[in-house]
């Protein structure tokens, strides 16, 4: 029998082309991904090891200067002492935090990457083994600072150049010492790194004195866990120690994880490509089992067992499951390629390294492939196993599965019901649990609705029919009931378009929902016309607030500042804001009390955090501040709690009395005349054309809590492009078949005067009406998936009303036509080119 | 463009083949299949072709018919001579001038009787003259099956609907490939016996390839062809002369 199967998928090429198309594409994904991220943790763990290779034991606070809570770091003294054990040979000590760098236009260079600065630490040579200079020197005065290569390139600066520099602080200008490479992870992957002097880096960052990271090279021979033993007790409780192996093994595992993000995107490609290839395999399957109806009677007749003929089938399967995985798997080793040269060409600089083909994917690849296959296959092998052996004397040609969709509608309507019932179950629920639920119900409802979408193409397409004919006369109307006329198979090819336009929809909707509710979120809750933020999302330097507060044109300004407070016992969310600007700046929807009491030293609280803990205006509440001083705090308005307000508010003076340094998120500030060119210009010069500081105006603000949507949903549309890529495949597929079965009724239609332009026509038009309706099955399912997972986020967006994209969808419909009109190309070309006399020919 | 057929003039010519030709392949594998071949189809008659097998009987229906493209000669269809039309123009042709009944798939499975019937005035996008269709279905004897697909119908019933089709658009010609070839002898009697009548009684042209004599019996002209050319011809056939005449050739062909 596997004669007759190899036979058999040499004289189908064609047609299993677009099988062997399908299953390679997912299999290229599953194994791409797989050597992709092979390759790149692999090229990682060689860095890091590298990195950590002279690191017998690495010292880490999680110390920060602009937060107190972390701890002091690790002092000079203890350094020291460190540096005196026995058998070490070397101690660096590193300072670190944010440091932008503008260029020559006063812009930040490296945005969205980590923009970070270090001390120069050099040892008893005066060099520091972590960064190699180029050109130049480390700095050695405190006006003097060093740059990466790249960051110094893109700003066309040369040893000896004024550089202005942003930390947490003012801008400050420095004279460029040096130009270095280092292997630093956050310089790779695109960011800048400027080096200043220890001292002045401690000062920005710490406090003078004072080291976050504490690097110790130990002589040959040295046990590294012993000298962690000696290290531990110098050191200060918030500091945590642990051998350079122990390090370089966790930093390649945070790099792995990091990356998982990237390996699901991608394995979920994988997943839609081969989810959506079973039904094109199933479908290219059952067409080849009923063209070859007499064949596999004749074996039947001659003595084939029914199992004989499923494993025919099984094993031609396997075969073109196997070539389709082979292919698919070089194929996927070429993505890895182009993925690794992908990310250095956005600024991403991986390390390099041999590529790692393990077992693993070789293996994956070639199980998936062979699997999928012929899992797909099954079915049309079981039905081949039934045709009878008295088809082949039969002379009639086989009428198409006229069997009854009974059985499959209960199923199909039951599935579809469940599943849908839990979708709406889990939009009700409206919470964590409600999303899974709604995931398992989107699933199952999918399976149905593919499961029933034979029984749905009657009705739906005879909705159209009508214009159809009106528009493209007879061959509208011989298209339309053409495209009815095998219900299973013209489901099976819409099943492509339906699945991946209901993942589309759903996520376009759920998208354009949240990203219009955040935005009415921003327009309803703030009223001011700027936002200052710090570019790296860090907090602002007091002096920022400052400025602002003095630049011209300025009428009302409020900080957000996070500030600790425990009221009744409890922890607080706090911001400490201006009282009488505040209300200026942000919606302030105040239910009882006034706001104004602020000015007072009353704190205000919102609706719900009162109601949970039974405030009302007036009442005096125990309170620990920040600086771990007692006291009370009298409570004077409560108000509607909103996304941009903390829970409790309180006024900048009454916390600035209690913390060293404040603790500023954002600044809002409203301008005389409202948002204007001048206005802009005015902050911005205020604040020193610091390139650290973004001064946002309203429509930057939505951009800024819009853009994560975007991005997510431009992921969903290249998935868009997958599925669209492979519902092509299927629709070639199927109007291949279709043609090749109607021969004698299109030779007779061209005899009896169908020109060639009205027989492509009518070719074309059955696949834009497959491909139409399997588009508009997704998009109902898709929107109603995305109505339920709006809901379900309903209580965490205030201001939620659900968006359709109409404008979105139409392109969706407009693309699925186009596939119809793409895939119909060739079978409507050779339909056309048909000989007449040989198809109208008895058989 | 619509022809009204005019009723037993039967001196006009419908169809007509001059020094026809129809040569297949090059040099040493050269197949000649129609050689130089002349012949009229008269207005108002039933003519059949027969002939044995490879004889060119085929071959002479399809390129008089606008299916087929020929090496030498002209055909014309009414005042319409074929050799200098293109693809597009021969269908044209075909839609508006021509009928046919083929042996088997003659009809769409999509569509119903009356649907089959008007089709080819569907792709011309004209207007079916009612009156003259009912009085074809009620002549074919299929009224009561108009709303039936072929697959609800029996072979007979579908090659009487197929008949309907060719007279219905009252075309200059029908031309039948072996339309009696799937059916039994009753029903291949009732679909000649229409053919026949749609000639004696509204006038129309029949042009028809057969192998069967009984089925050339009910024709007005029976031509026959072998070896790409017309050998004989014999008017008012009956079975047993045609077949007697058949028989001849077959000796003929033997001996030879």
């Amino acid at each position: 029998m596997l004669r007759t199967a190899l036979r058999n998928v040499l004289a189908h090429k064609a047609r299993l082309l677009m099988t062997v198309l399908a299953v390679m594409l997912g299999v290229a994904f599953v194994s791409g991904t797989l050597v992709f991220t092979d390759t790149l943790s692999q090229a990682f763990r060689n860095q890091s090891a590298k990195n950590y290779d002279d690191v017998a034991v690495a010292v880490t606070s999680y110390a920060d200067g602009s937060n107190p809570e972390s701890g002091s770091g690790v002092s000079q003294k203890t350094v020291d002492r460190i540096g005196a054990l026995d058998g070490v040979t070397a101690v660096s000590a590193r300072v670190n935090g944010f440091a932008g760098v503008a260029d020559p236009n006063g812009k930040l260079i490296g945005v969205g990457w980590s923009n970070k600065g270090a001390n120069f630490a050099p040892g008893k040579d005066g060099k520091d083994p972590a960064y190699a200079f180029g050109q130049g020197s480390g700095p050695a005065a405190a006006d003097q600072v060093a740059l990466d290569q790249d960051t110094a390139a893109k700003g066309r600066y040369k040893v000896g150049d004024r550089v202005r520099v942003a930390t947490n602080g003012p801008v400050k200008e420095y004279t460029l010492s040096g130009i270095f490479t280092t292997d630093d992870g956050a310089v790779s992957a695109g960011g800048s790194l400027v080096l200043f002097q220890t001292p002045v880096a401690q000062k920005l960052y710490l406090a003078p004195g004072h080291f976050q990271d504490v690097n110790v090279s130990a002589a040959p021979g040295t046990d590294d866990e012993k000298l962690l033993d000696q290290v531990v007790p110098l050191l200060p409780k918030e500091a945590v120690a642990r051998t350079g192996a122990a390090l370089a093994d966790e930093q390649a595992k945070d790099i792995e994880a990091g990356m998982s993000g990237l390996n699901q995107v991608l394995l979920a490609f994988a997943g839609i490509a081969l989810f959506v290839g079973v039904f094109l395999i199933a479908n290219t399957f059952t067409m080849l089992v009923a063209q070859r109806t007499k064949e596999i009677a004749l074996m039947r007749a001659v003595g084939a067992s029914r199992r004989q003929v499923t494993r025919s089938v099984l094993a031609e399967a396997g075969l073109v499951g196997l070539v389709a995985a082979a292919v698919g798997l070089g194929l996927g080793v070429l993505l890895a390629v182009g993925l690794r040269s992908g990310m250095s060409s956005f600024g991403m600089k991986v390390p390099g390294g041999p590529l790692v083909v393990t077992a693993t994917p070789i293996v994956s690849a070639l199980a998936v492939g062979v699997l999928i296959t012929m899992l797909a296959a099954w079915l049309p092998g079981r039905r081949a196993a039934k045709i009878p052996p008295v088809a082949a004397m039969n002379s009639v040609h086989a009428a198409p599965s006229a069997k009854s969709l009974l059985v499959r509608n209960i199923v199909g309507s039951v599935i579809t019901a469940i599943g849908a019932t839990a979708i709406a179950g889990g939009a009700g629920m409206g919470d964590e649990n409600g999303r899974y639920l709604i995931g398992l119900g989107a699933f199952l409802a999918l399976i149905g609705v593919i499961v029933l979408i034979p029984q749905l193409s009657r009705p739906i397409v005879a909705l159209v029919r009508p214009l159809l004919v009106s528009v493209f006369g007879v061959a509208g109307k011989l298209a339309g009931q053409n495209a009815v006329r095998n219900p299973r198979r013209t489901g099976a090819t819409a099943s492509a378009l339906a699945i991946g336009l209901t993942l589309v929809t759903g996520l376009s909707v759920v998208g354009v929902t949240v990203g219009q509710s955040v935005d009415k979120m921003t327009t309803d809750n703030i009223r001011a016309d700027y936002m200052v933020a710090m570019a790296s999302g860090g907090p602002l330097d007091g002096s920022a607030l400052a400025a602002v507060e003095k630049a011209p044109g300025v009428s009302a300004v409020s900080p957000l500042t996070s500030t600790y407070l425990k009221l009744d016992g409890e922890f607080a969310p706090t911001s400490a804001v201006t009282p009488g600007d505040v209300e200026k700046v942000l919606t302030v929807k105040t239910v009882s009390g006034g706001i104004g009491s602020l000015a007072d030293g009353r704190i205000a609280v919102a609706e719900d955090s009162a109601r949970k803990h039974g405030w009302k205006v007036g009442d005096t509440l125990p309170t620990v501040f920040g600086d771990e001083k007692k006291g009370s705090l009298k409570v004077g308005a409560v108000f509607e709690g909103s996304e941009f307000l903390s829970p409790v508010l309180v006024g900048s003076e009454l916390a600035a009395q209690h913390e060293k340094k404040p603790n500023i998120q954002q600044i809002f500030v409203k301008m005389d005349g409202g948002q204007s060119a001048a206005g802009e210009k005015a902050l911005i010069s205020a604040l020193g054309e610091n390139p650290a500081i973004s001064v946002m105006d309203r429509q930057d603000i939505r951009d800024q809590f819009g853009g994560m949507i975007n991005m997510m949903l431009n992921i969903v549309y290249a998935l868009l492009a997958m599925a669209l890529l492979i519902a092509v495949l299927g629709v070639v597929n199927t109007l291949a078949m279709s043609v090749f079965e109607r021969q004698q009724e299109i030779g007779m239609l061209r005899a009896i005067g169908l020109d060639r332009r009205r027989v492509k026509r009518m070719v074309r038009l059955e696949a834009v009406v497959i491909s139409l309706f399997g588009a508009l099955v997704g998009i109902v399912l898709g929107v109603f998936l995305g109505w339920a997972i709006g809901q379900s986020l309903k209580d965490d967006l205030p201001g939620y009303a659900l968006v359709l994209p109409w404008g979105r969808i139409g392109i969706f419909l407009l693309l699925a036509g186009l596939v119809g009109v793409l895939a119909s190309l060739w079978p409507a070309r050779s339909a056309a080119r048909l000989n007449m006399l040989n198809a109208i020919k008895a058989e | 463009m619509t022809t009204t057929s005019t009723a037993y003039r039967s001196t006009a010519v419908a169809a007509r083949a001059t020094e026809l030709s129809k040569v297949y392949g090059q040099g040493e594998t050269q197949v000649v299949a129609l050689d130089r071949v002349t012949v009229d189809f008269r207005q108002g008659e039933f003519t059949a072709i027969m002939g044995p097998s490879g004889s060119g009987k085929s071959t002479l229906m399809h390129c008089v018919a606008g299916l087929d493209t020929f090496s030498g000669g002209s055909v014309r269809i009414g005042d319409t001579e074929l050799g200098s039309l293109k693809d597009k123009q021969l269908t044209q042709l075909r839609r508006d001038k021509i009928g046919f009944i083929f042996q088997a798939f003659n009809l769409l499975p999509t569509l119903t009787a009356q649907e089959n019937i008007t089709l080819p005035m569907d792709i011309a996008g004209r207007k079916p003259d009612k009156e003259w269709v009912r009085k074809v279905i009620d002549m074919i004897g299929l009224s009561g099956r108009l709303g039936h697909r072929p697959a609800q119908l029996s072979g007979g019933q579908q090659q009487r609907v197929a008949v309907a089709r060719a007279l219905a658009s009252q075309p200059e010609i029908i031309f039948g490939d072996e339309p009696t070839g799937n059916l039994d002898s009753r029903s291949g009697a009732e679909v000649l016996g229409f053919l026949r009548n749609s000639v004696r009684e509204l006038g129309q042209t029949v042009v028809m390839v057969t192998h069967d004599p009984v089925a050339a019996s009910y024709a007005d002209r029976v031509i026959f062809l072998a070896d790409g050319r017309i050998v004989d011809e014999m008017l008012h056939p009956t079975a047993d002369g045609v077949l007697d005449r058949m028989k001849e050739f077959d000796a003929k062909g033997r001996t030879s």
